[in-house]
């Protein structure tokens, strides 16, 4: 596969996953808008805030009300990360890789694209956020499914794959930072019922409530953690997401699993292997906060390996004849 | 939705004779058209309009940094081309095309026939498309013109004319294949009883056509589809076609040449390419052997091209018999090289290079359309009776600076067919581009990109001053259609 195409569509499929994630973020907000007293804080703040965004925002939009933070995260074209710029980016993407994706999988994301853009009016969002953000999180879904079912499961579809899933482990990490160390506006609301509220408006948002209801009933935020954490069979933690990955990357290469011979097989498999044997207290004992930090970090490391690898075309050995 | 009202005073129509009734391949459509309840026909049209948008049948709207996209203008009437009319079409084409082929092989090789006088040396020489780095290419099978697609047009007495050769890189295919799918849909139950000669298996004759050019002793050739990029605005078409012929879609910085042979940037290496259907420009091939700011094209690639280890279609060079003056002489190459008539005429053309012919321009400017001899698409075009005193000095001015440059003919009343317009229909005028691959044998797609000119009283088709489209039903006779039935099977036989 050429190295071109491989990039567009790890990136398409990053991108895509990232908006979907973007509109979980916004959710987790709404639903602590909803629950918490209106002492707890301006909770909208707090997404500014875990995007790192909060100079910018103050300069272009002032006060962190609803309509402005979901202007800023979902039609901002300023906004990198925004639902409109990712589905932008993910839509060049895969009109770069159109001739290898198929057709049902470009219409796709050309009509989520296209509902994005001519949601037009923000203020009908506003109106009604959840049913925008929930007919967008199918859209991609949708899309997700089409892929699965239309594209034949080789080497694109497996850096698709894994693109997904890296993109998927940081920002499912991202939402337990929000949870953790953004919206823990006091200190004496750890173990509170608040608390309990906001565990439970995060597990939600990543369209994780039920699941861990099944395995562990009571909302304990240890237990949260673990299974967004460590848990190896919910397909939206972290662990899952990187067990999955590495098999595709080991699917791409063709080196057998347990071995590697480049550093995207090493680093990846070196923190998978971690995971596998890790316990929530030595997580804890780390500091969530951190723990994640350097997760991330480890993802980030991965993703440049992962650049120069496969799609760094200025040094490129040449295929044994 | 009726067509009474119609009117075709003045015109060939494509779809009404002159006396106002349905041409017979016309009739059916007609006739199912104008039982269509009211307002059913106008939803349709917006129903395949929504399908476009969704499939990204789209064209970039530069200088909107939002991204803004239209659609291709699309009219769902079918443009009808009767049997007996294609046929004549279809021989036609294929005589021009081999004569065409021969040509250029002859004017990079020996030249016969400029040392025969057929054609005056200087024609070639002066010709900017001429490439003098081709001279001795020995193109795999002597095949130099793969994909043609040649802009017929026809007048008011009904007569088709060539208007020009596209030996480059003709786009628009992959409308007309869009196009039918389309209309596959808007019209199921018309399409099914006409007899329409399908046109789906174009992608699979073009790959045929494109192996058929692979080195020798290569068994399963790499054949990819190079594009300039997503920026091109015939992107659309690259990617489909590269889709739909099952290949890899690559830009130049994809590819490299290494010891010898040209290879493409793949995620375990590099991997060889055999066959190139290159949808860049000769001038932006190979920075090494053309323009050398080029960053399109693949350093080295001509080299390898002359060493017979890739081919490319079209082959470079071919680009020579776009030349408008050199279009002229398509008539006489026929006579030369095949020793028959040509069955399609040209359009009469006044080369102003002739100091007689000039004169004549220079003095009937109001009546001529005059054109570039170098440019396509539409542009550096004077249109005599729609023009200014104003501009016809300009171009006055920059025929007797350059006649080389300049070509005219007279204006041709193109034929017109019907289009939606509001709640009625009016004719507007329409040209036929039919798509002509040569690879084992000359293969001409039945039917062709029908472009249509949405503005009134437009003369100019071209999609980039306000051209639309619109799908083009050549209909089978009855006989015939088991002739091609049977040669089909014979096809997936061998």
């Amino acid at each position: 596969m050429l190295s071109r195409v491989a990039n567009s569509i790890y990136w398409m499929s990053r991108y895509i996953e990232r908006a979907e994630n973007v509109a979980r973020f916004v959710d987790v907000v709404r639903h602590l808008v909803l629950d918490l007293p209106d002492e707890a804080g301006n909770q909208w703040e707090s997404l500014v805030q875990a995007a790192g965004a909060e100079e910018l925002f103050a300069q272009q939009y002032g006060e962190a009300t609803m309509a402005n933070v979901i202007r800023y995260l979902t039609f901002d074209r300023e906004n990198p990360d925004s639902i409109a710029s990712c589905l932008w980016a993910a839509r060049e993407n895969a009109r770069s890789v159109r001739e290898v994706i198929s057709s049902e999988m470009w219409e796709q994301i050309n009509r989520a694209y296209l509902m994005v853009k001519d949601a037009g009016a923000p203020a009908r969002v506003e109106e009604d956020p959840a049913a925008f953000f929930s007919h967008f999180k199918k859209s991609c879904h949708l899309f997700l499914g089409i892929t699965d079912t239309t594209m034949t499961h080789g080497e694109g579809w497996h850096f698709g794959r894994a693109g997904r899933l890296l993109e998927r482990a940081d920002m499912t990490s991202r939402m337990i930072d929000v949870k953790y160390y953004v919206l823990l506006p006091r200190l004496d609301y750890v173990g509170s019922p608040y608390d309990n509220l906001q565990w439970a408006a995060l597990l939600k948002s990543i369209s994780a409530f039920e699941m861990y209801r099944k395995r562990y009933q009571q909302i304990i935020p240890k237990n949260v953690a673990e299974f967004l954490i460590l848990d190896s069979h919910f397909p939206r933690s972290m662990h899952y997401c990187v067990i999955k990955a590495e098999e595709s990357i080991h699917a791409i290469t063709g080196t057998p699993g347990g071995t590697y011979t480049n550093p995207v097989e090493q680093q990846i498999g070196r923190l998978r292997g971690e995971m596998d044997y890790a316990h929530i207290q030595d997580v804890l004992d780390m500091g969530l906060h951190e723990y994640i930090d350097t997760f991330q970090g480890r993802l980030n490391d991965l993703g440049q390996a992962v650049f120069e690898t496969f799609f760094d075309v200025s040094v490129m050995p040449k295929l044994p004849a | 939705m009726n067509f009474r009202g119609y009117n075709t005073d003045g015109f060939y129509d494509e779809l009404f004779d002159e006396s106002g009734r349905p041409r017979t391949g016309a009739a059916l459509l007609i006739q199912k058209i104008e039982k269509l309840p009211s307002g059913d026909l106008v939803r349709r049209q917006q129903a395949a309009e929504a399908a476009m948008m969704n499939l990204g049948i789209t064209f970039a709207v530069y200088g909107d940094e939002q991204g803004s996209e239209k659609i291709i203008p699309f009219d769902i009437i079918p443009r009808i081309i009767e049997a007996d009319d294609w046929r004549r079409i279809e021989q036609g084409l294929k005589q021009r095309i081999t004569a065409l082929n021969l040509f250029i092989g002859d004017i990079y090789g020996e030249q016969k026939i400029l040392k025969d006088k057929a054609i005056p040396e200087d024609v070639i020489r002066s010709a900017d498309s001429f490439r003098k780095q081709c001279v001795g290419l020995k193109p795999p099978k002597g095949l130099w013109c793969h994909i043609t697609g040649t802009d017929l047009i026809r007048d008011r007495d009904g007569q088709i004319y060539v208007l020009e050769d596209n030996l480059r890189c003709p786009s628009g295919v992959s409308y007309v294949l869009e196009n039918r799918q389309l209309l596959k849909r808007t019209f199921p139950k018309v399409f099914e009883k006409s007899r329409v000669r399908p046109v789906d298996d174009y992608a699979n004759r073009l790959v045929r056509t494109l192996e058929h050019l692979a080195p020798d002793g290569v068994a399963d050739p790499t054949t990819v589809v190079l594009t300039p990029g997503t920026f091109n605005s015939a992107y659309f078409e690259h990617s489909f076609l590269a889709q739909q012929m099952g290949v890899e879609l690559v830009e130049g910085k994809d590819l490299v040449v290494s010891d010898g042979f040209v290879m493409m940037r793949t995620t375990r290496g590099l991997a060889r390419v055999d066959v190139i259907y290159r949808r860049i420009d000769d001038d932006f091939i190979d920075p090494r052997a053309f323009r050398e700011d080029s960053m399109l094209g693949v350093p080295g690639l001509m080299e390898v091209y002359r060493n017979g280890r890739v081919a490319l279609a079209n082959a470079p060079g071919a680009g020579v018999a776009d030349d408008k003056v050199v279009y002229a002489f398509v008539p006489d190459m026929i006579k030369y090289y095949l020793g028959e008539d040509p069955i399609l005429p040209n359009v009469p053309t006044y080369l102003c290079w002739r100091d007689e012919d000039r004169q004549h321009v220079l003095g009937n400017l109001e009546t001529l359309v005059v054109k570039s001899a170098n440019e396509s698409g539409g542009y550096g075009m004077l249109i005599g009776p729609a023009s200014t005193q104003q501009e016809r000095d300009d171009f006055a001015e920059k025929i007797k600076a350059k006649p080389r440059n300049f070509v005219a003919q007279p204006v041709v009343s193109l034929s017109r067919s019907p289009v939606i317009v509001g709640d009625h229909f009016e004719g507007r005028h329409v040209d036929l581009r039919p798509y002509v691959l040569y690879g084992e044998d000359i293969h001409v797609m039945p039917g062709g990109l029908t472009r249509v000119a949405l503005r009134k009283g437009s003369l100019v088709v071209n999609s980039s001053q306000g051209g639309g489209s619109k799908d083009t039903w050549v209909i089978d006779d009855a006989p015939e259609t088991a002739d091609v039935l049977v040669t089909q099977s014979q096809q997936q036989s061998e």
